[in-house]
Parts: structure tokens; sequence; C-alpha cells
């Protein structure tokens, strides 16, 4: 790996593996390296991805004013009702408050805004600047639980405490304790809770509609266009889908403790894995439903029908063409693998801000020999491999895009941030769309680098003939 | 002059903040300067976070490093974190420069980065250092632009330390104005056939050509040569007439005696007359003539579109000193500013505004500091407004209220081209005039049941 010494720091070496190179032994969870340029974000950044949809609860950011404004509704999380989940409210502390201690202007502010909007809950997020004048958030938020009775969570998501996981795992805290409070007594035996899907761009309206159709209820969205009243009914459900990295792997684990319903691990990204994850379901069901696993077979042949032809027409133009990514969660990357294959197209590399060893080593076991893996990346690393492996789409999210576009390269945003629905069988037609918008517009021919070498290829053609 | 006066809210909680933090403002002044890279002393979220928000607006590669503290470091200090973290940037980045801004985090727990660069040149001054500049951005205590104006004084203060032999030139500090904004400065400059500085210069840094490859740190900025003799200069302008009493140009008349011209900035007729004054003063020659055509062209279309918009309402809000241009620059075409709006705090809003409107506003707008979008709301009713002028964050209350939004300033994400937008001298004034009559007649046509086809 001599090239690449100049770009990858020595300390980040064994964050990068090729699929086929020996065993894969990645180091991940790691903190990220001071002056790498991570992508990361912070503890507060899981936590309020994971609990941002929430649309009929009240945001609280209480710290500096940043945090709060850099995550204002930034995400595509829909929601079908209620949107306060798209406000962005902070304590935006001042320096009286970091001396003095911020607990009475937290008090004050959740007073004023419960009264304001009447949320059916309030998330208190604490950020970094909370965790060192050590504000006693809990006991803020027990008192103001009594005195508004609404529930009143505090989040602990001191940014520095960790990386996105551990604010996964902050959210799943505070909303476990909603669990268990509502009424469970006209939920379906064959009832399921969606884990980990944020809606963006409507996406759950697409997967929730596919399970309807198979005759499944679905209690509670958790937490794209979610409801607290939903999440606290939550538990009577028969079974969970935990969908993504696990950001609510945690909570699908703390209800099986608490209430022993059990989970599934499920993927709605491409055709294979959202098949799967319907077939699961029905498989599940099938001593309580005997037809469901007919109605979901019928509904994966109708949807297979409609989409297989499309898809057909785009992978002409896509087959051969090469692909990164780079991710929040790994579990995605799975099912994006997948999914270039139906495309046609070569993965070759694959990255993950937060994977863990296994992810990895599956991820290993799915790609081709060769592959790229890396944990943690950096602009370096990444513009690095696009050039090393002359890539024609990257996979990322915004803080990616401008470095596919410098190179030239087609970008499709798979983020938390994106517009377009990409789950579900409609989803796949959307993505196969924007991955072919990504790799064949004619903008690339003019990016310096490949109208370079195509202006070498047209001489050396040129010389070849004066020969 | 009537004043519209209604009691002041004064709600504790900020919803949908008017501002950004400090460090932020800080990190795209540090992009203006040649091979420098800004780097964030504290966790890793804030500086992710900055370069995500940054890269919406400019949709440019963002780089910008963090000492990523962790748990431990904000118990035991961050000074260990900070020099790895300076000499893995020095290693893969290769910068000339590295600004450090502090966060709130290593601004509470006390971090003295003074020290930490003392220890990091006694430890590692036999290495071929970067300079390294430092700037204390506590984000509880000001805004993005206290962080950016901050970047600037200390660039000038730990880098220009000697008095350079006059040569004539013009340091230009031009505030957070877009990259367009700073290349028509340099045009206008070159016209004059003056040398200018300008600091810092994100025109090429934070939008840049399609280049082969990608490039670790983007060309242009300010050359560090030219900051470091900008005691050399034969003035300098900055731009804001709600600067802190300390800047970047305060300290080079301080120390040498170079003279500071601080003027608002140059938004409408008359403050841009301001700074072509001033630049023939201290150039000692006339404006060229293609200004002259440019200035008469503006005079002519204001008297060609003055019907369409006198008497409208405006809200406008950002950056204190923008807000005070764009007041300057609606009060001369007849549009009435009922409200002007920044997040900052102590910045003497109002009288600026009243200096720059002086003779030509028909009302004073109320004028409101610490505000947040909330507050503007809550007396959207009253107001009134046919129209906002702003940045992209206003759109959900233009939406609601149905009236269009002129995009100015930064961020503007929902829209394309915000790095490009112009809005200095004539030629921006000329191009945000022609903007606000448009977007006036757009609305008059759209809401119009027969949708007239000549205006
Ligand atoms: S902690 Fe301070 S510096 Fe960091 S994002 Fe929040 S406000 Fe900005
Ligand atoms: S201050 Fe802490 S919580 Fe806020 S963005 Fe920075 S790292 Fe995250």
């Amino acid at each position: 790996m001599s090239t690449t010494s100049s770009t990858i720091l020595e300390e980040r070496q064994d964050q990068i593996h090729r699929t086929g190179e020996g065993a894969i032994d990645i180091a991940c969870n790691r903190e990220s390296l001071a002056g790498a340029v991570s992508q990361r974000a912070c503890v507060f950044c899981g936590s309020r991805v994971v609990l941002y949809p929430i649309a009929d609860a009240l945001h609280l950011v209480h710290g500096p004013i940043g945090c709060a404004v850099y995550t204002w509704d930034i995400r595509g999380s829909l929601s079908s009702g209620p949107e306060l989940h798209r406000l962005s409210f902070s304590t935006d502390l001042q320096e009286t408050d970091v001396i003095f201690g911020g607990e009475k202007k937290l008090e004050a502010a959740l007073d004023e805004l419960i009264d304001r909007h009447s949320p059916k809950a309030a998330f208190v997020y604490s950020t970094c600047i909370v965790g060192l004048i050590g504000d006693d958030m809990e006991a803020v938020c027990r008192k103001m639980t009594e005195k508004k009775g609404i529930p009143v969570l505090p989040v602990m998501s001191e940014g520095f405490k960790g990386n996105k996981r551990a604010g996964y795992l902050a959210a799943c805290k505070a909303m476990f304790r909603l669990i268990g409070q509502g009424d469970t007594s006209d939920v379906s035996p064959v009832s399921i809770n969606i884990f980990g899907d944020f809606n963006l761009a409507g996406e759950i309206w697409i997967i929730r509609e596919y399970f309807e159709k198979m005759g499944v209820q679905v209690v509670a969205n958790v937490t794209g266009d979610g409801r607290v009243a939903d999440i606290a009914r939550c538990h009577g459900a028969a079974l969970n889908l935990v969908q993504c990295s696990g950001a609510t792997l945690d909570l699908a684990k703390m209800m099986e403790e608490e209430f022993g319903i059990p989970y599934k691990r499920v993927s709605y990204l491409g055709i294979e894995d959202m098949a799967d994850s319907l077939y699961k379901v029905a498989d599940f069901f099938k001593d309580k439903d005997p037809g469901i696993v007919e109605r979901t077979q019928a509904l994966v042949r109708d949807e297979l029908n409609k989409l297989m032809p499309e898809l057909a027409r785009y992978r002409k133009d896509l087959e051969g063409k090469k692909v990164a990514m780079y991710v929040g969660g790994s579990f995605k990357a799975f099912s994006l693998v997948k999914a270039f294959r139906h495309l046609g197209m070569q993965v070759v590399m694959v990255g993950s801000q937060t994977g863990t060893k296994e992810d990895y080593a599956e991820l290993a076991e799915i790609t081709d020999p060769g592959t790229v893996i890396i944990d943690d990346a950096n602009p370096l690393e990444l513009s690095h491999f696009i050039k090393e492996k002359d890539v024609d789409v990257f996979v990322g999210g915004v803080k990616e895009r401008p470095i596919a576009y410098k190179l030239g390269v087609g970008f499709c945003d798979h983020n938390h941030e994106r517009k377009e629905a990409l789950e579900g069988f409609a989803g796949m037609l959307n993505f196969a769309r924007e991955i072919h918008a990504s790799a064949m517009s004619p903008v690339w021919q003019f990016a310096p680098r490949r109208a370079n070498r195509a202006n070498l290829a047209k001489e050396a053609r040129k010389e070849a003939a004066n020969e | 002059m009537s004043k519209v006066k209604t009691a002041r809210p004064n709600f504790v909680s900020t919803t949908n903040a008017c501002k950004l933090c400090t460090p932020l403002g800080a990190s795209l002044a540090f992009r203006g300067v040649e091979g420098a890279i800004p780097f964030l002393h504290g966790s890793q979220g804030c500086a992710t976070y900055m370069r995500r928000y940054i890269i919406s607006h400019f949709r440019e590669p963002v780089d910008i490093a963090s000492s990523a503290l962790g748990e431990k470091n904000a118990i035991y200090g961050g000074g260990p974190n900070l020099k790895k973290g300076i000499l893995n940037v020095m290693k893969k980045y290769e910068p000339k420069l590295i600004g450090v801004a502090t966060t709130c985090l290593t601004e509470t727990i006390g971090d003295d980065v003074p020290m930490y660069f003392h220890e990091f040149y006694k430890e590692f001054g036999d290495l071929d250092l970067p300079d390294l500049v430092r700037v204390s951005t506590p984000s509880y205590n000001g805004t993005h632009m206290d962080g950016w104006h901050g970047a600037v004084r200390s660039l000038v203060e730990q880098l220009c330390l000697e008095k350079a032999a006059d040569d004539g030139r013009v340091n230009i500090l031009p505030s957070l104005v877009s990259c367009e904004d700073v290349r028509h400065l340099r045009d206008i400059c070159d016209h004059f056939g003056i040398k200018a500085t300008i600091l810092p210069d994100i025109s090429e840094s934070l939008d840049g050509p399609a280049l082969e490859d990608y490039v670790k740190i983007p060309e242009g900025g300010t050359p560090i040569s030219e900051i470091k003799t900008m005691s050399a200069a034969a003035g300098t302008i900055e731009f804001g007439r709600c600067l802190p009493p300390k800047t970047g140009g305060t300290s080079l008349e301080e120390r040498f005696g170079v003279a500071n011209h601080r003027i608002g900035l140059p938004m409408g007729l008359r403050e841009s007359d301001r700074f072509f004054e001033t630049l023939e003063a201290i150039s000692g020659r006339p404006m060229p003539r293609r200004y002259e055509l440019e200035r008469g062209r503006l005079v002519d279309a204001y008297v060609d579109g003055h019907k369409y918009i006198f008497g409208k309402r405006a809200v406008v809000y950002g950056e204190e000193d923008l807000v005070v241009g764009l007041c300057a620059f609606l009060s001369e075409i007849g549009v009435d500013v009922v409200l002007a709006g920044t997040g900052a705090r102590g910045k003497g809003l109002e009288e600026a505004i009243a200096k720059v409107t002086d003779g030509v506003a028909r009302m004073a707008p109320e004028v409101r500091e610490g505000v947040d979008f909330h507050d503007i709301a809550a007396e959207a009713g009253e107001l009134a407004p046919d129209l906002l002028v702003g940045h992209s964050k206003g759109y959900r209350y233009a939406k609601a209220w149905n009236v269009p939004l002129v995009r100015v300033g930064f961020p503007i994400h929902d829209r394309f081209g915000g790095q490009r937008t112009l809005t200095l001298g004539y030629k921006g004034t000329q191009t945000l005039f022609d903007r606000v009559v448009n977007a006036v007649i757009e609305k008059k046509q759209a809401d119009s049941p027969i949708g007239y086809g000549y205006i």
C-alpha cells in the first residue's frame, strides 16, 4: 500500500481493508483521530437523527446555539400530521448561564415552549457544554413532567462522550421511558412496529402500504412519522422490525427483555432485501394467519412485474460501471451492494462512519475481491480511493458530495438528508433512475479529469492511425 | 418619521435562530487565506456540523479539522489532542497556515491555546511549521460574525508584526460577503489601478473551478505574505457599521499608522458612493468611467422601477451589517423596512440603520437585536410585510405569509448559486434591485386572475 501512505495516516492503516487480501480485522468503534477531518459527527447527532422524526414531540436542544441551528430541518423526514419536529428549539446558552448553570433557563424555556405548542412529549438534548457545567437535566425534566403533565425526557447526548452510536443508545433510552404507557387493547395479534426508519421522503408510507396489503397491522413507526402515543403503546405489537445499522436496535433489545417481544433485522432497500423482509414477516405470522404467505408472494410478484422491465432499461446503460459508497451505518451498505448488482454495477469501495467488526466481516464476505472496506474515512482517503478505483458513481451524504463532484464523478445522496424515496420496490426504481441520471449525464465529459483522459485517448488513436 | 412600536416580546427560548455560532464564522474567514485550513479545538461534532452547513451553501469541499476531543480530554484538557491534531493536519494537508478556533467546550474547560502553541513550537520547532493563528470563539458570547471579525483581527495581529515599507496598496476587509462580491471588489480595484489586499478572500477557495484532481487545500485566498505586510498599505477599508471596537483595521492603524476607513457595506447608491469616494481618496485617482456608467444605469433603473415597489413593506434579517446595507438600499428605492432583525446582540444596529437611511427613509423600522424567527413571526400580522429579504432560513415564514423571499447572505441552501449572489457596489445594487422589483412583479402576476403579459 505504498502509494496510499501519503494519504492515509499511519494510525488509520488498520481501519482499511481490501476484500480478498487476508483475513479481515478492521479496527473500529474508535474515537476519531485528531486532525483527521473525520466525516463523523457526535453523540448528540446520533440522538437527534433517531428522535427528530417524532413529529408531535418538542425537541429542545439545551446548549449554545450552534448545535440546534445546524440540525434545523436538515432531514427529509416527513410527517402525515403535526410538524413540530421541523422547528429548531434551543436554550441558546449565554455566558452567564455557563457560569451560573443553565437549569433555570432550561426550565423557563420548557415552560414557555410546552405552553406554546402543547406537544405530546418533550425531548431535551444535552450538548457538550451541558455535560461540563453539570446541569441536572434529569431533575429539571422530572419537575417539568409533573408540572406540565406530559413526559419530559432527558436525552443524555453530550457530544464528546463518544460517537454517533452512543447517541443512538441515548435516544433509545429516552424513548424506552415512553413505552408501556399506552393502551394496547385494539392491537391485532398480527402486528408489528417499524423500527429504525425515518420516513425520508415518505418512505414509511410505501412500506406501510405493503404491510397493510399483507394484512399486518403497523402499531408504531419508530421514529419516522412518529407519534408519542403510538410509541407509548408499541409494546402491544407482536414483532419489531429493526432496519438500518441498529440505530434502534438497542430499543428492540430492551423491549425483548422487558416485554418479550422478538425482533428481526430487515432492510427495505433493494429488491432482495425488500422481498426478504416481507417474507420474514409473513413467515413469522403464518401460524396466526395462514393466508399471509400467499398474499405476500402475490404482492412481491406484482411489484416485481412492474419494476423489472423498467430496471432493465437502466441496466443497459449502467452495466459495468463502478460505484463507491460511504454511509453512516454499514447495514445499509449490504443492501446497496446487492441493489447495485441488479443494475449491473460493480461496487469497488464501501465505507461507513460507525460499522462494527461483524458488519465489516460481512461486507468482506459479500463484496468482490479487491473492494476497499474502510472505517471512519476522511475526504483525502475518499478522494484517493475514488481515483484509484476510477469510480463512476459515489453514494454518500452531503459532506461527500463535493468530493465526488470535484473529481468529476456522479453522486447519489443516500443519507438522512435525502429528499427522494429510495426504499421499497418503488424506491428501487427511483434509485435506479437517480443512479442513471448521476452516471449518464453529459456533464462529466467536461469535467477535467475525464475530459483530459478522453483527449489523451483521442491522441493515442490519432498516433496509432498515423503509424 | 413615524415609528412602528410594538411591545417587545420577551421569550426565554430560541426558536429557529437567526444566527450561527462563533467558530463557524472564524472557519469561513480562515478559508479565505492562502493554503490555510481551519481547525476547531473541540469535539468532533461541531466541526462536522459546520462543514455540512457550509457545504450546503458553497457546494465546495470544506475540510475543517478538529481536535476531536473525547470525554477524557474534556476533563484533563485538550492540549495533547490539539498538538497531535496539528501534526496530523500538517502531515496530510501540508497547509501554510492552520487557523485554530476554540469552541464552547474548550472555552468552558479553560484550555489555554496560546500556551499550547508555545509548547508546540518548543517541541516541534525543528520541523517546517506552518503559521499558526488562534482565535477565541465561545459561542455563548457572540455569533458567527464575531467569529469572523475575530479571526480577521487575529490574522492581522498574529501575522503582521512589523512595519513594512509603504507601497500604496489598499487593504480591504470585506466582512462576510459572497464569493462573487469579493471578485467584484477585486475587479474594481484592478480598474482603479489599485493594488489591494482583500482579507479574507474566499472568491476562489470557496468557489473554485472544476479541476483534474482533488486538491487538499483549494487555490486562492489572501496570500500570507500579503497579510504579513499589510502594514505597508496606504489605508484600510473595512466594511461594517456594527463592527466591534477592535478589528483588523484598528489594529493596523494603532500599531502601524495605517489609516482605517470604516464604512458600511457598499450596498445601495449612497453607501456605494462612499466606497468609491474612499477609493478615490486613498488612491488619488478618479473613479473609472465604467463605474460612472454603472452608477448612471443604476439611477436610471431606480427611476424605471420605482412605481412597482414604492411603499412596499419589507422585513429584513441576517448578519447585522448586511441588514444595515439592505436597509440603506431598500430605503433608497422607496421600500419601507418595517422590521430589521439580527440574531446578534449589542451591535448598535438601530443607530447604524438610522445613519444610512437618514434623509430617504419614510419611517424608521422596528429594529431588533437578539431576534429569532419566532419573534419576527409573532409580529407578522401587524407588520404585514410584502417582502422578505434575507437568507434561506426565512423561507418557511415567507411561505406561510405568501410573500416573496429575496435571498441574500448566508446561508442560501434552498436555492442554487448562493456563493455567486452579487450585492456590492453599483453593480451588486443593480442586481439586487432587479431581483426585488421582479419578485414584486412576479407575485402580482401570479396572484392576478388575468396574469398580464406586459408590465
Ligand atoms: S458547541 Fe458551540 S461551537 Fe460547537 S456547534 Fe455548539 S455552539 Fe457551535
Ligand atoms: S457541541 Fe457537542 S453536542 Fe454540540 S455539535 Fe459540538 S460535539 Fe455535538
